[in-house]
Formats: C-alpha cells, structure tokens, sequence
C-alpha cells in the first residue's frame, strides 16, 4: 500500500478524514515553498500536495494562477519541484504531485515518473489527463509504484465515474463543485452526491476539494469524503502577508484551524 | 505513431479525436460530458438532411456564400503564377469566420443551450460570435485579453453595439491564450447551459474536426469555382495558418487530389531566429495545449512561450492538430512568413488589384509570392494558384496605416 494509503488508514481508525494541503512549487520561491509546506505539516496538515507551476492551468481560479504566476516570474523549474518534493517528503509526510500534463509529457513521462519516485513522491493528481488519454502515464506509474490520482466530476456519467476510478490508485479526488480552484462561501450540495457514487464503486479513499477554506467547512466535508483538500485560501495566507514570516504565521494559523476540522466531522 | 496518409473522406479523426498522434482530449473530467454532447450533436447534425439544409441556407442568404473565386489578373502578372483569389473576405463580418459561427450556433440551439461564450484575439471571432449570438437571440460573453481590449477598441465597441458582453483578461500574458483560458474555466463552471464556441480548428475534440466540416465550405466550392474557370484543378492552395480553420477550410476537399499542393503559411513576426514568431510548426514542438496534442511554442518545462506576429489573428503559440498531422505526413508544407514580407503582400494587393486584405491573409499571399517561381520551375509553365483570402482589412487600417506611416500627425 502507498504511503497516502496508510494516512487514510491511519485518519479513518481515528475518526477522522485526512486533510490535504496544496501549494505551488517555488511560491513566493523555492526555499519560501519549502518552509510554508514545512510549516502545514508542522501545523496539522497530513498530506502536501505539490503542485507544478504552469503557464496555462485551466482548472484553477485566481488564487492559484496569481501563485503559479509569481512562481514562474522567480524562475522555478520542474527540476526544482522535485527537489522541494524530496525536502517535505523528508518531514515524514506523504507528497503527492499534482501537475498539468504538458511539463510532464515534456520532461519524459517515464523519466518524470522514476525522477519523482526517486524523491519519495507518492503519484500525481492531473486535473487534465483522463484516462482516456493516459496510456504512457498508467505505464510509468506501474513502473515506478506510483499512485494515479484522476478526477472526477458531478458531470461525469456512471460509465465515466466507474472507468475513472478503476484506473485511480492511492486515492480519488471527487471535484466538489462544478468550477474551478479558488475558496468559496456556499457549501455544495453535490459533493456528498458525488462521493457516494464513486463509494459505490471503490474501496478507495475519496478527497473532496475545490471551494474549502475554513474549518467549518473542512468539518462539513468529512463528514462524508475520506480527504479534505484545501489550496488556495491556504495560499491566500501567503499572498495577502506582508512578509513571509507573517504569511507562515498566518499559514500555521489556518492549517491548525483546518486540521482541527477535519477532527470534528460533520454527521 | 499513424503513418496513415490523410484522406478528406471523413475517416479521420478516429473516433476520440486523433489525428495520427496529435488531437485527442486533455481536459478536466467536468467538461468530458459536456464534449460528449457536442460530438454527439455534432455527428447527428453531419448526417441530418434539415440541419444541413438550415445551414447552407443561412451560409448563402446571410453570410454571401458561396464567396467569389476571382482571377486577379494584375497581381497574376507581377508574381507570375495565375492567382485565384477566394473571397472570403466579402462575407458578412469580413472573413471565413462567419461559416465556423453560424454552423456552432446552430448546434448551441440544438442541444437547447442558451449562452455562447467564444475567446478572441483581435476581436474578430469575438465580432462573428456576437453577431451570431444576436441573429440566434443567445446570450453572448466574450473574453478577450486586456493587451487586446486597447489594442483593439473598435471591435470592442462593435461587440458591445451587438449585445455581447466582453470581459478583458488580466491574467497571465493578456492576449487570446489567457483568453482561450478564460473562457475554459468560464465552461467549466457553466458547462450546463452554455456552449464554447470556439473560434479555429484547435481545441478538445470534437472541435478540430467540428470547426473544419463548419468551414470545409470555403474548399469545397472553390475546388468546383476553379474547374469551371480553368477546367482543372489548381496547382496548389495556400493559407494563412493561425488557429488553422481558414486553411483546413479550403485545404480539405483537395486533400485527395495528389496533384494539388498545400501550403500554409504561419506568422514568422521578426523571423523564426529571432524567437519573436508565431510559427508553431516551424518553430514549436509537440505538446499539450488547450485540450489538445500539436506542435506548440514552449520551452524545455512545457511552459508556453509567447508567440509574437503584427497579425492579431495569427498570434497564437499552438496550432489545430489536424495541422501538426498534415505537417508530419508530409500532406501540407508549412512555411514562415515575417511581419516584414507579410505587410509587402499587403500593399501589392491593395495597389494591385484594389483590395484591402486582412493582414492574416496577407501572409498567404506573401506565401503564394515566394513560392511561384520555385512552382513555375517544377511545372514548366505559370502554376495555378488558389489563395485563400480569408478576411478584409478593415480592422487592420490602423495597423497598417502606422507601419506604412500614412497615417496625418496631430
Ligand atoms: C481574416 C482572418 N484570417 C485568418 C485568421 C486566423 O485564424 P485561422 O488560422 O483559424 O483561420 C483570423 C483570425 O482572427 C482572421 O481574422
């Protein structure tokens, strides 16, 4: 089992779901990205999502793209990424990757994949790979003993859901809205639907992002998903501070507010 | 890898969209249904003797279709080859785009949508949606990067006269690929009532194949126009290539005629040495961008690179994938032209035979200039040459007023 597996283990004989921590690699820099994704962990967060900054990321909202873009304007490279995934993977948490499909397929699928098995990444969560179109990929992460983390939508058929969970390993991310990245006030109402389709489905565990920002709302969504994954008000946290040190306090602040959410699920 | 040779009978893409290697879908899973639908409607529209009746209907008594195949005597003349110049610059809104709009909008009414949302670079895929969007009565956002706002206020205000909404871009470099961006995430979050109605030949599949039978129009009539002028076929058929629907257009009812060459010029900006180009093919590599696998301008980590052309239309750092398969099967020759020789094509036209061209349609001509001799050469005697000229060049007057210097001071 991978290390993410054993998180969710771990979270699910306490009570509790997993809470899944985003930030882009090399934001505000490399050595800042480092030590904001230290702080989560040291702050509560289980798992660390790394995610590759990139020129055109389609499924995210202003939050993400303002980080991704201070990140690239720093210079940050792919080769960077993987050796901030080599320094959190050395806190003891599990990091998984999440990434757009282009760096990857341009770096070599497979040379990526035995790069980042290399550094103690766990897979890649890729919000714009289907299965459909991921054969180098299912290659690769075999290979390598990589989880696949696809997604999957409140649009996605019954057909579609099944397909794409079949070809997941570690965990699957269920989209909680239809939308994209960035912290919304109103809950959604089609995520707990969503969660219990792909349960229907799979032993796998289920994480539900896209919208979560508060502790409250961590709470509300494990009561009913495995993971809590939460990015952009995270990196709000930064991008709001004067300073870094003043953004990791506030970063330590959320992270705990957030962890403690994800202890007290809603029923 | 396909090492299929490309056929205009309907064969490709296969069935999920690939041409050879390039094509295919790289989107969030929230949008697979909504692709689904649209390949759904799509294939059943492709088949259905009213919709396609509807269609052509509007394309002759709304759009002018079919365009004029012009012989342009003066400017055969001065570059020797004989030049068949297809008028797509004389339809309603001034270019090909309107076939491409038309068709899409009908589709959007199909499937019981409401919203069209459509990206835009200089504005005129923006004015050809919204004029749509008016005659179909359908709500209209157009995004459009904030660096093209400015530079393109006109259309902006035509957009706005037509009812549609524009909405500037500020993110990443501000121009049509943070547009394309935009209007991605606008469908992602929207995706239930709203259809993309994307401008070119590019994007997830359906829509490099959809945009090319919308357009396909512009070939099949011209390769009919030129056996009734000249009792044959043309030596060879030329086009801009941005996104690449004027080119597939008039490209693909030739693609099975051996005898006809096809050439499609890109947008050389300041030379493709100089990095500051828009040429994706000749410049670029494969990758992923916007949905799909073509040749992309990028660099080592797959990020995008800024693609750089005084033609707002061509400024694009990707291509359609149908392109990038005609590119490696050795079916189409593409080739750069600069900034430089377009806007030279641009005044012999305009002096030549009193037309002002797009200045997308200008590198076509350009293109058509450089490759005459070597043509005449091969044949022995004066090539036949259809020219697609995709747009007129009104919207470029200021543009080439400023390059040309002949606009009055203040
Ligand atoms: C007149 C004209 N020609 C060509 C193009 C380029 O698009 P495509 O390559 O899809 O034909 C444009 C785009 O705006 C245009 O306005």
């Amino acid at each position: 089992m991978s290390r993410i597996g054993v998180a969710f283990d771990q979270a699910r004989a306490e009570g509790r779901a997993v809470l899944v921590g985003c930030m882009p690699a090399g934001f505000p820099t490399v050595e800042g990205s480092i030590a904001a994704m230290t702080a989560m962990v040291e702050a509560g967060v289980d798992v660390i999502e790394v995610e590759i900054p990139y020129s055109d990321p389609v499924m995210d909202g202003p939050v993400i793209q303002r980080a991704s873009d201070i990140a690239l304007a720093g210079g940050v490279r792919v080769a960077d990424t993987l050796r901030i995934v080599d320094a959190v993977a050395a806190t003891g948490a599990p990091v998984v990757t999440m990434t757009y499909w282009n760096p990857v397929e341009q770096y070599g699928v497979d040379a990526f994949a035995r790069d980042l098995a290399a550094a103690g990444g766990t897979g890649l969560i890729t919000p714009d790979l289907i299965p459909d179109e991921a054969q180098e990929w299912l290659a690769a992460s075999d290979a390598y003993g990589l989880d696949r983390t696809f997604l999957v939508s409140p649009s996605s058929t019954d057909a579609r859901l099944r397909m794409t969970v079949e070809h997941c390993r570690g965990f699957v991310y269920a989209t909680a809205i239809m939308g994209v990245t960035g912290a919304r006030t109103q809950a959604s109402a089609a995520a707990p639907v969503l969660v219990s389709r792909v349960r229907a489905v799979t032993d796998l565990p289920v994480g539900v992002g896209l919208g979560i920002g508060t502790g409250e709302q961590a709470g509300t969504a494990a009561g009913f998903a495995d993971g809590v994954i939460v990015g952009s008000a995270l990196i709000r946290c930064l991008l709001d501070a004067a300073s870094l040190p003043a953004g990791l306090t506030a970063l330590r602040e959320l992270s705990a507010e957030l962890a403690a959410g994800v202890r007290t699920p809603a029923s | 890898m396909s090492v299929d040779t490309p056929t205009a009978t309907g064969r490709y893409p296969d069935a999920a969209g690939h041409f050879g290697r390039f094509g295919g879908r790289f989107v969030p899973e929230a949008l697979v249904a909504a692709l689904d639908e649209l390949d759904s409607a799509w294939r059943t529209a492709m088949g259905d003797e009213s919709f396609q009746t509807e269609f052509a209907a509007l394309l002759r008594d709304y759009a002018g279709a079919p365009s004029l195949l012009y012989p342009a005597q003066r400017l055969s003349a001065k570059i020797g080859a004989q030049v068949l110049l297809k008028r797509e610059d004389l339809n309603h809104t001034g270019a090909h785009k309107v076939r491409n709009v038309l068709g899409q909008a009908l589709l959007t009414k199909r499937m019981g949508k409401r919203r069209v949302i459509a990206e835009t670079g200089a504005g005129q895929h923006g004015v050809a949606t919204a004029t749509a969007a008016a005659l179909f009565d359908l709500e209209c956002v157009v995004y459009m990067g904030a660096v093209d706002t400015q530079r393109q206020a006109l259309n902006v205000a035509r957009m706005r006269m037509l009812g549609a909404t524009v909405v500037p871009v500020t993110t990443g470099s501000r121009t049509l690929k943070d547009a394309m961006n935009e209007a991605m995430r606008d469908w992602v979050a929207n995706v239930d009532n709203t259809h993309y109605l994307i401008g070119t030949a590019a994007g997830p599949h359906p829509f490099p194949a959809l945009v090319r039978d919308f357009v396909r129009g512009i070939g099949d009539e011209a390769r009919q126009q030129c056996l009734d002028l000249v009792g044959a076929l043309p030596d060879a058929v030329t086009a801009c290539v941005g996104g690449g629907s004027n080119a597939l257009g008039v490209f693909h009812a030739f693609v099975d005629d051996p005898s006809v060459r096809l050439y499609g010029f890109e947008a050389g900006g300041d030379g493709p040495a100089t990095g500051r180009h828009a040429a994706s093919i000749t410049g670029g590599s494969s990758g992923v961008l916007h949905g799909t696998r073509t040749y992309v301008l990028q660099d080592a980590d797959g990020q995008t690179v800024e693609s750089h052309s005084i033609s707002a239309g061509l400024d694009y750092p990707g291509v359609g994938p149908e392109h990038a398969w005609l590119h490696d099967t050795g079916r189409a020759t593409y080739r750069p032209v600069t900034d430089a020789d377009a806007m030279a094509a641009f005044e012999l036209l305009c002096r030549t035979e009193g037309i002002i061209p797009a200045i997308e349609s200008s590198h076509a001509l350009a293109g058509t200039v450089s490759i005459a001799p070597e043509l005449a050469a091969e044949l022995g005697r004066e090539p036949v040459v259809v020219v697609n000229l995709s747009g007129r060049g009104d919207k470029d007057v200021h543009t080439a007023g400023e390059y040309f210097g002949v606009l009055d001071k203040e």
